[in-house]
């Protein structure tokens, strides 16, 4: 069964990025450019995994996994946020929002795809 | 194309767009918008730009990126306030910022030194807040300034496991060598662990990958089902690595859940203790000391009477053969579990190793499932959620589009011939086939009007570049200088576009270098020290018209009369109207400047702008008022593919008029034309006279001896004067699709284009203001202005 990763990513080129990284470890990629159009994609989809970007307009990371998290359905979903740099006061906020990992920018396929496997099933 | 030089291709792309936002964002901010998610969106894109430059390797880029981050992160946080100062040096940076996109584009770097002027700006500003606000100033404020040196090291990212969460660093954080006896792991969730989706069996298959791993699972605290709490996390294990491996190698297995977990590591075999060692620890320490012992102790008869040893912690090695029981209960029916202890590790133990790796991590598995937080692994199938992303636009290759337009112009072609031999096979108007072909016509011409849609932009993007523009001639002239534009997303064809800006820069410059007083005269004059260039897009009839007007000094007809007598372009004692004299700066070689400056001067004339313009398809007027300002006025046809045309004959020709310039069609008396000179004529048209034009005669077809007095088309000229263009007949107003004539033939004067009629043939479309240039070329009259372009 392949599995799905939704990504949340407002920048084109990190989303094309994933979904290259993704698609090339054989899961499926399912995208949305925000927090918000990221639950509308979670109304119709039930992704394995998702990453998710910090910085979005209309709703960021830290309140799409709120949201996620609110969702009793998606509680058990794990969350992988992006975040740019080793910046341990934004994974501890990312992780109090219900965060289940974290992939740092830049990231390389293998780094990415490992953190994938180590929070999937 | 290799997928990630096409992504790169998307990421300067994406810059283009990310810079323009930066720009708008921080425009807003200089005219006082103080609105939080302006400076977010100021922020993000700084943001994004710094994480796909990180991604490509663009240190340059990134180096400079996180600078300019770093202070729009105190300005988000409220630590700094945007005050105009601050927002000058960032319109600065977001230039530098654009700069060096270009140079990574280009696949060069801007040198670092460029970048310090800057970047001592920005940290002068970071600076000053941080010390200011160095009370409240969050725990990684302090580091912020710092962070532009480490900008560097910052793109290349190490799995270090944070340590950042003391509580649970209960191992010394020294140097950590490998234990070469392995570890021994003691593992207990705290519930949030499982909030946060995390789960003890993928941590546990995660430790298996370092090696062979056996787990012992304490579920004492399991309570009744009456008592049981389904958020609570009541399990633990006892886990025993046998890898030599770093202790962070085993602590970044548990990195994700660092603080949701009580953790602790002991190496086996090492003498050393943690301090925070308690009784029972000891003893277990102790206990699995020999590890090959317990391995080969463990297939005797587990005997329930161990656990004797210590009721309330039972020792591993008792634990050990105790899920040794288990497992072999279990194992025949778990063996799919196989996967979980990721059986190359499990084969590395030797054969003689009686207790399978997997059996007890199996074992783990349905007890933890049984832990409610705890998310159940496997994810219901469901269809595939292609269709969940809606994609509201798409991203295609531009030779499509233009295949798609050629195709959709034959369509048109082909049917208007249809249209023509149905009519010329006598067919009935009203009949069935007549109607069906209205309707294919109507259709056809739908088509093409969507398809040429897809080709629209809105010219923001060329308005877009010009603030920066704008900045800099103000700040070379010294001039105070607000741009603002109106209609950035009035629609045009994409090469129109493109070829919009460079004669629009010229005529910004043009404006703020000429057109504009400095402050001082504004303010001697009456006016703000601040002029406005206005830039400004609308629809106006089928063509676009764009704007550039100052409220500067206006045109100073007297200057630009001695200035074009004196470069012999007027006789001194000519006798022009403010129209005509206005449009002498459009003259070859016309520079109202006594020196040319560094800013419009380069060479180039508002005579190149207009030749760009006209290249378009599209004329350019200005009006003056002296004291109030100039208006640059371009008007611009919509699309480049087709064309609005009145067909007309001269001799044996048939040529397209395009009916943007006809002012209107009339057909004079023999009275109203006057000779003028040998060749020249007049026509009078409502008491003034108009050069008169024989097509025919211009482009030097054979004379139709059956012509008379033919038609006159009532024409605007390049320079807003009328001009009447003698024709055979009128045949008809139709849409054309403008085929190249340069292409596919070659150029010939007098001609703009060509085209393919309904009956098959090859129609020329008149470029009139050339045709206009060419009479006034070989008439004998004094020539008051311009050549043919």
């Amino acid at each position: 069964m392949t599995k799905v990763i939704l990504t949340v990513d407002d920048s084109r080129t990190m989303r094309d990025m994933l979904r290259l990284a993704l698609t090339d470890a054989a899961f499926e990629v399912v995208q949305a450019v925000d927090g918000v159009h990221g639950l509308e994609v979670l109304s119709q989809t039930e992704p394995d995994v998702i990453i998710t970007d910090i910085n979005m307009p209309n709703m960021d990371g830290f309140g799409f996994i709120e949201a996620v998290r609110r969702d009793d359905a998606r509680r058990a979903t794990p969350i992988l946020v992006l975040t740019t740099e080793s910046d341990a006061e934004k994974k501890q906020r990312a992780r109090a929002a219900g965060a289940t990992g974290w992939i740092v920018k830049p990231f390389d396929p293998v780094k990415l795809v490992d953190a994938v496997r180590r929070v999937a099933a | 194309m290799d997928p990630l030089e096409a992504i790169k291709a998307t990421f300067f792309q994406e810059c283009e767009e990310l810079l323009a936002d930066l720009e708008t964002g921080l425009l807003a901010m200089e005219g006082g918008d103080s609105d939080p998610e302006t400076v977010n969106a100021v922020f993000r894109a700084v943001h994004s730009v710094k994480g796909g430059a990180g991604a490509f390797g663009l240190e340059g880029l990134v180096r400079f990126a996180h600078v300019f981050e770093t202070t729009l992160d105190g300005v988000r946080n409220g630590s700094l306030d945007p005050e105009p100062g601050l927002v000058a040096v960032m319109l600065r940076a977001a230039d530098r910022l654009a700069d060096h996109v270009s140079a990574a584009k280009a696949g060069t770097a801007l040198a670092e030194a460029g970048d310090e002027p800057l970047v001592a700006a920005l940290q002068t500003f970071c600076g000053e807040a941080a010390s200011a606000g160095h009370d409240e100033a969050e725990p990684d404020f302090d580091f912020a300034p710092m962070a532009v040196s480490l900008g560097g090291d910052e793109s290349s990212f190490t799995p270090m496991p944070v340590s950042d969460l003391g509580v649970l660093d209960v191992a010394e954080p020294v140097a950590a060598p490998a234990a070469d006896g392995g570890w021994i792991i003691e593992f207990r969730p705290h519930p949030n662990l499982y909030r946060n989706a995390n789960d003890a069996l993928y941590l546990i298959r995660e430790l298996a990958r370092l090696g062979p791993v056996e787990a012992v699972l304490h579920d004492e605290a399991v309570p009744n089902l009456d008592a049981f709490d389904p958020a609570a996390s009541y399990l633990g294990w006892t886990l025993l690595l046998d890898a030599a491996v770093s202790e962070d190698q085993v602590r970044g297995v548990f990195e994700f859940v660092d603080g949701d977990c009580d953790l602790t590591l002991r190496a086996v075999g090492s003498l050393s203790r943690p301090e925070e060692t308690d009784a029972a620890d000891e003893e277990r320490a102790e206990a699995v000391a020999p590890v090959g012992e317990i391995a080969a102790e463990a297939p005797s008869e587990a005997d329930p009477a161990i656990l004797g040893a210590d009721p309330s912690m039972p020792s591993l090695e008792s634990l050990l053969a105790m899920a040794h029981g288990l497992a072999e209960e279990t194992a025949p029916a778990g063996s799919g579990d196989a996967e979980v202890s990721d059986g190359e590790a499990g084969h590395d133990a030797p054969p003689s190793a009686p207790i399978p790796t997997s059996a007890t991590v199996a074992r783990a598995e349905p007890r933890e499932r049984s832990a409610p937080g705890a998310a159940s692994a496997a994810a219901p199938p469901f269809p595939a959620g292609g269709e969940a992303l809606v994609q509201t636009t798409i991203r295609v290759d531009l030779e499509r589009v233009d295949r798609l337009i050629d195709l959709v112009g034959e369509l048109v072609i082909n049917q208007a011939m249809l249209a023509q031999q149905v009519h010329e096979a006598g067919i009935v108007r009203s009949g069935n086939i007549a109607l069906g072909l209205d309707d294919l016509e109507q259709l056809t011409r739908e088509i093409q009007d969507s398809v040429m849609a897809i080709r629209a932009q809105p010219v923001k993007s060329v308005f877009q570049r010009m603030p920066r523009l704008v900045r800099e001639v103000a700040g070379m002239t010294g001039k105070v200088v607000r741009l603002v534009t109106e209609g950035e997303a009035t629609e045009v064809d994409k090469t129109v576009i493109e070829r919009l800006s460079d004669p629009l820069t010229h005529m910004i410059r043009n404006a703020i270098d000429h057109g504009l007083e400095g402050p001082d005269a504004r303010e001697a004059a009456g006016k703000p020290r601040e002029g406005v260039i206005r830039l400004s897009a609308q629809h106006r009839s089928g063509r676009i018209v764009i704007e550039v007007a100052d409220d500067g000094r206006g045109i100073d007809r007297a200057r630009v009369k001695a200035i074009a007598v004196e470069r012999g372009l007027i006789e001194a004692d000519a006798t022009l109207t403010d129209e005509e004299v206005d449009n002498l700066i459009f003259a070859p070689g016309f520079s109202t400047a006594s020196e040319v400056s560094d800013i419009s001067g380069r060479g180039v004339g508002m005579d190149v702008v207009k030749r760009s313009i006209q290249a378009l398809g599209g004329r350019i007027t200005i009006t003056s008022v002296p004291g109030a300002g100039s208006t640059f006025s371009l008007s611009l046809p919509l699309t480049l593919a087709v064309l609005d045309g009145m067909v007309v004959t001269v001799g044996a020709q048939t040529l397209v008029v395009p009916i943007t310039v006809i002012v209107e069609t009339l057909r004079p008396k023999a009275a109203d034309i006057r000779g003028l000179g040998p060749q020249g004529a007049v026509l009078a048209v409502r008491g003034s006279h108009v050069p008169l034009i024989d097509v025919g005669e211009a482009l030097g077809f054979a004379p139709d001896p059956e012509g008379g007095a033919g038609v006159t088309l009532l024409v605007e000229s390049e320079l807003g004067g009328l001009a009447a263009l003698r024709v055979d007949a009128i045949l008809g107003q139709r849409q054309v699709v403008i085929k190249s004539l340069e292409q596919n033939y070659d150029q010939v004067l007098g001609i703009g284009a060509a085209t393919i009629l309904g009956d098959g043939r090859v129609a020329l479309i008149l470029d009139v203001d050339a045709v206009i240039a060419l009479r006034r070329q070989t008439s004998a009259r004094p020539l008051p202005l311009a050549q043919a372009s």
